[in-house]
């Protein structure tokens, strides 16, 4: 007799039933929107939304919807040219819309609103479907360590000189390093090594440092470990990263992708992106910090700023707080910021900030003097500009500058202090930000690729014609090879398709890229070959006289260690690809290895459950029409 | 419907050195090729500059380099994508950004018409190259290595893992030579083909072994050579069948996948048939060779419950 227990055909039936919900939004498709925000990250109004709307009427843009989404405003088309119009609409000058907000073109699912309030979303598409703008930076993570051990250099000779500490030099030192990794500080043959020692240790507690010998006299080394070492290449690529971002984010371009890759590479991904002169001069700003002190005088209601001052926007978290007046003397600038962490300390959320002993010196004599008073950080972007003025390109550059955070002075500090009275989420921005402003390693652009958008168009039509038109094939070879059983496994591979959609639609949102959809039509090709040895061992079963029902059960018995055996195998190769592989090699990896999975389960347990229910139970079966 | 209704005894042991002895010509005509020849490597790879470019009618490959040489680019390689209008230049990094050069070619290439469309620019540093390949090699390295360990784990006899591991080294080099000899380009997709050509190739050892020690435990004193026959002949008409099946898919993909896809598709074609080969003729044989046995096969006593089923 044939039979499978129940929970196996609740499991099968729960899981294409929320299988087929989480792959719904794929069918809807997207629409061409436009997305409109302030500049200033606050909310749109419904007022707000009314005067852009009026204005695009003036204008003679015909959009299908507007509404308010997260604040945002956003326009809906029915096709491109009316997308393309909007945006020129909202860039334009004479419309009195750029100093308030920017705007990004972008797709809109079309699905209901029940599945989109369900968190349900359609795949999204790699930039060799969509078009867009692929850029690589190099990170130059090695320069960030020189430039802190140039620091160390200085800060070293300043306090043996205030110390009165007589040395010869220092040298840079490489130990078991491809890299300067050290400092060696020669002294005199009669030197007290031990109080030079103390005197290094008093401003870098970090640095590890021991009594050397050498031709000429004493010395003492100072090197960083393998891990601080570690660390200060780690700073480097996330302060740029967090740069990245903030600037992407500004570029409101829908998303975005900026993302580590491997040990000193970014990866910048802007969907939809066509004109990369723009964005590379808003990416390649230069950031920097400026502490400086605030002025107790109130700021002037016309709005401008008395001598020896200057007013600024106050934004904290992306939050607007108003205006502040801080004095034009500036305490320490980002060049002399070495480190930034927030971390939880004894009173609550803080970022941990260490400077260069000349900052120190500087921040140390400004605190003595000001305790109880309020000081600010000023973040100054920079970046250049080209644009055509009567056919000519002129070239300017726009200096951005606000207040990112404004804390009292409580007690008089050197080049380690803590600002605190924030909440975690706060310290962790503010630490990234003042980390941004840390000049901390040059970026170089490595690789960039430009998709335009109808080649996007154009891969993904003929790759899913091909995905078509090949399984297409495949399920009538299928039936005329195995008959009603062919059917079954065309079903089963539907089914696995729909499966590994909603896998890599909600639950692993991965891009699908060209790639992707190879590794789509591979895991056909691996269910496909699962379901041919199920019905090969039947076969053989019948061929031998067993009885129908007894050979489907033994078919799926037997065929079980081989189809699992292989899989594995393939399944070792797809995890491997993922570790080692990068960009498109890792989609196409994680659409592989999800694949085996899907298509063992559907192959396994969903084919041997529709069999069961078509040929099991107590009914008498003579044949199988398998061929 | 069926590709061989009665059962087969092709006698793949005992014609085995006839099949070493292919398998060895073409993988000597290969690492031949790899020598004299080397792949043509894309700019993945090998850093540089590629363009493709859209034009409204035809153009000659011949015109296009002359345009592009005549903008002062040295040695641009041109040639058709899919029509005689889209064409792909590509030549050594010259040192400039992409926006840099995007007006230099629109310029050069607008001599010849107007109206022509850049539609992919890609510039690749060389160090990406250098380290692509390197990242390349170790995972198929490492790839390797595990899939060994399973085997051993699985089938307890290092006979079968060297084998596999032969089986498994002996697709991606055909398709590397097959690479070579055409020139035809070698990117990074292809990577990932050669990559699902081992599991491919794999799976299909993989299976015939499984039938190897399960026709070993059922006659445990017949000869090594007459079982591993047995064991081929059984899982032929899967192993024909499947492939088959995937190559319908492949082919679709070769022919209705667009340029983008066609390096992919051509590896995954020639590595199915190089697997199922390999799979048929080498593998087993090189076990039977290491002389495997019986007794090497199962230490373990099966047992195969229902309830242990998924």
């Amino acid at each position: 007799m044939l039979d499978y227990a129940r929970w196996k055909y609740m499991l099968v039936a729960a899981v294409l039933l929320f299988a087929l919900l989480f792959a719904l939004p794929n069918v809807f498709g997207d629409d061409r929107a436009l997305q409109v925000a302030r500049k200033d990250r606050g909310p749109v109004t419904t007022d707000q939304m009314a005067a852009i709307d009026s204005v695009l009427k003036a204008n003679g843009v015909g959009y299908n919807r507007i509404y308010l989404d997260k604040g945002n405003v956003m326009l809906r088309f029915d096709t491109d040219t009316e997308q393309l119009k909007a945006r020129d609409v909202v860039k334009d000058e004479k419309n009195g819309l750029t100093k308030d907000y920017v705007n990004a073109m972008s797709f809109a699912s079309r699905a209901p609103r029940w599945l989109q309030a369900l968190g349900l979303r359609a795949m999204p598409l790699g930039l060799d479907l969509r078009g867009g703008l692929y850029l690589l930076y190099q990170v130059d993570v090695d320069g960030a360590v020189a430039k802190l051990i140039e620091s160390y250099d200085q800060d070293f000779r300043r306090t043996l000189n205030t110390e009165k500490l007589p040395f010869i030099d220092i040298n840079t030192l490489t130990i078991d390093s491809d890299i300067p990794n050290g400092l060696r500080v020669l002294l005199p043959a009669n030197a007290d090594t031990a109080a030079v020692r103390a005197a290094l240790k008093k401003i870098q507690p970090d640095l590890a440092c021991r009594d050397a010998v050498v031709a000429q006299g004493a010395a003492v080394d100072c090197v960083l470990t393998l891990q601080q070492v570690r660390e200060r290449r780690d700073f480097a690529i996330t302060s740029n990263i967090v740069t990245l971002r903030n600037r992407v984010n500004t570029l409101g371009v829908s998303e975005p992708i900026v993302q580590r890759q491997g040990a000193d590479r970014i990866v910048v991904q802007l969907p939809g992106v066509q004109n990369s002169a723009e964005v590379k001069d808003i990416l390649g700003k230069v950031a920097t910090l400026e502490y400086r002190l605030v002025d107790p005088r109130p700021i002037p209601a016309n709005g401008r700023a008395p001598i020896g001052a200057k007013i600024y926007d106050h934004v904290e978290g992306g939050v607007v707080r108003g205006k502040v007046m801080l004095k034009r003397d500036i305490i320490v600038t980002g060049n002399q910021l070495i480190n930034a962490t927030a971390t939880s300390g004894q009173s609550g959320p803080e970022v941990q900030i260490t400077l260069d002993s000349a900052g120190g010196e500087e921040m140390l004599k400004t605190t003595r003097a000001n305790v109880g008073k309020p000081m600010g950080v000023v973040f100054v972007e920079q970046r250049r500009e080209t644009t055509e003025v009567n056919g000519k390109q002129v070239t300017r550059d726009i200096k951005e500058e606000r207040v990112i955070n404004v804390a009292t002075i409580q007690g008089v500090f050197g080049n380690r202090f803590q600002t605190t009275g924030l909440s975690m989420n706060e310290a962790r921005e503010l630490s990234l930000l003042l980390r941004g402003g840390a000049l901390t390693a040059n970026i170089s652009i490595a690789n960039e690729r430009t998709v335009t958008a109808t080649l996007g168009e154009k891969n993904i039509k003929d790759g899913v014609n091909a995905l078509i038109i090949g399984m297409a094939a495949l399920f009538v070879f299928m039936i005329i090879y195995y008959q009603l059983f062919g059917v079954v496994a065309d079903l089963v591979l539907v089914a696995n398709v729909v499966v590994l959609t909603a896998l890599l639609s909600t639950v692993v949102p991965t891009a699908l890229t060209l790639p992707g959809i190879a590794g789509i039509i591979l895991t056909v090709g691996m269910a496909v070959d699962a379901n041919v040895l199920i019905y090969e061992r039947i076969r053989e079963e019948l061929r031998n006289g067993v009885s129908p029902q007894a050979a489907i059960k033994a078919g799926f018995e037997k065929a079980f260690s081989a189809i699992a055996d292989s899989n594995v195998t393939t399944f070792i190769a797809g995890v491997v690809l993922f570790v080692f592989g990068t960009g498109a090699i890792k989609g196409f990896a994680i659409v592989l290895s999800l694949g085996i999975l899907t298509s063992m389960f559907t192959s396994l347990m969903g084919s041997r459950a529709l069999l069961t229910l078509m040929f099991g139970g107590k009914r008498k079966v003579k044949t199988l029409p398998i061929g | 419907m069926e590709f061989f209704h009665k059962k087969t005894s092709f006698p793949f042991m005992a014609t085995r050195k006839v099949w070493y002895a292919l398998s060895i010509i073409l993988m000597v005509v290969s690492f031949a090729s790899f020598y004299f020849r080397g792949l043509n490597f894309a700019i993945d790879f090998t850093g540089g500059v590629a363009v493709e470019a859209t034009f409204p009618k035809d153009v000659r490959t011949d015109e296009v380099r002359d345009a592009i040489a005549a903008a002062g680019f040295h040695e641009p390689q041109v040639s058709y994508l899919g029509s005689s209008r889209n064409v792909n230049i590509s030549m050594q990094a010259t040192g400039q950004t992409a926006e840099q050069i995007r007006p230099l070619f629109l310029k050069a290439l607008g001599k010849l018409d107007p109206a022509v469309q850049i539609t992919q620019l890609d510039v690749v540093g060389p160090q990406v190259g250098d380290e692509l390949r390197t990242s390349a090699i170790q995972s198929i390295a490492v790839t390797l290595f595990l899939i060994g360990v399973y085997i051993f784990i699985r089938f307890h006899t290092w006979r079968l893992s060297v084998g596999a591991i032969f089986a498994v080294l002996h697709d991606p080099i055909l398709v590397l030579g097959a690479f070579s000899v055409t020139q035809t380009k070698f990117d990074l997709a292809v990577v990932a083909a050669i990559l699902a050509v081992i599991g491919y190739s794999l799976n299909d050892t993989v299976i015939v072994f499984d039938r190897i020690r399960e026709t070993f435990e059922r006659n445990r004193r017949q000869a090594s050579d007459v079982t591993l026959d047995q064991a081929i002949n059984q899982t032929l008409s899967r192993t024909i069948m499947t492939k088959v099946v995937t190559s319908i898919v492949v082919v679709a993909l070769l022919l209705l996948g667009g340029e983008t896809l066609r390096g992919f598709s051509e590896a995954l074609l020639i590595g199915i048939v190089a697997g199922t080969y390999s799979s048929i003729y080498i593998s087993s044989a090189i076990a039977l060779s290491f002389g495997l046995k019986a007794e090497h096969v199962f230490p373990s006593v099966r047992k195969d419950p229902i309830d242990e089923l998924p």
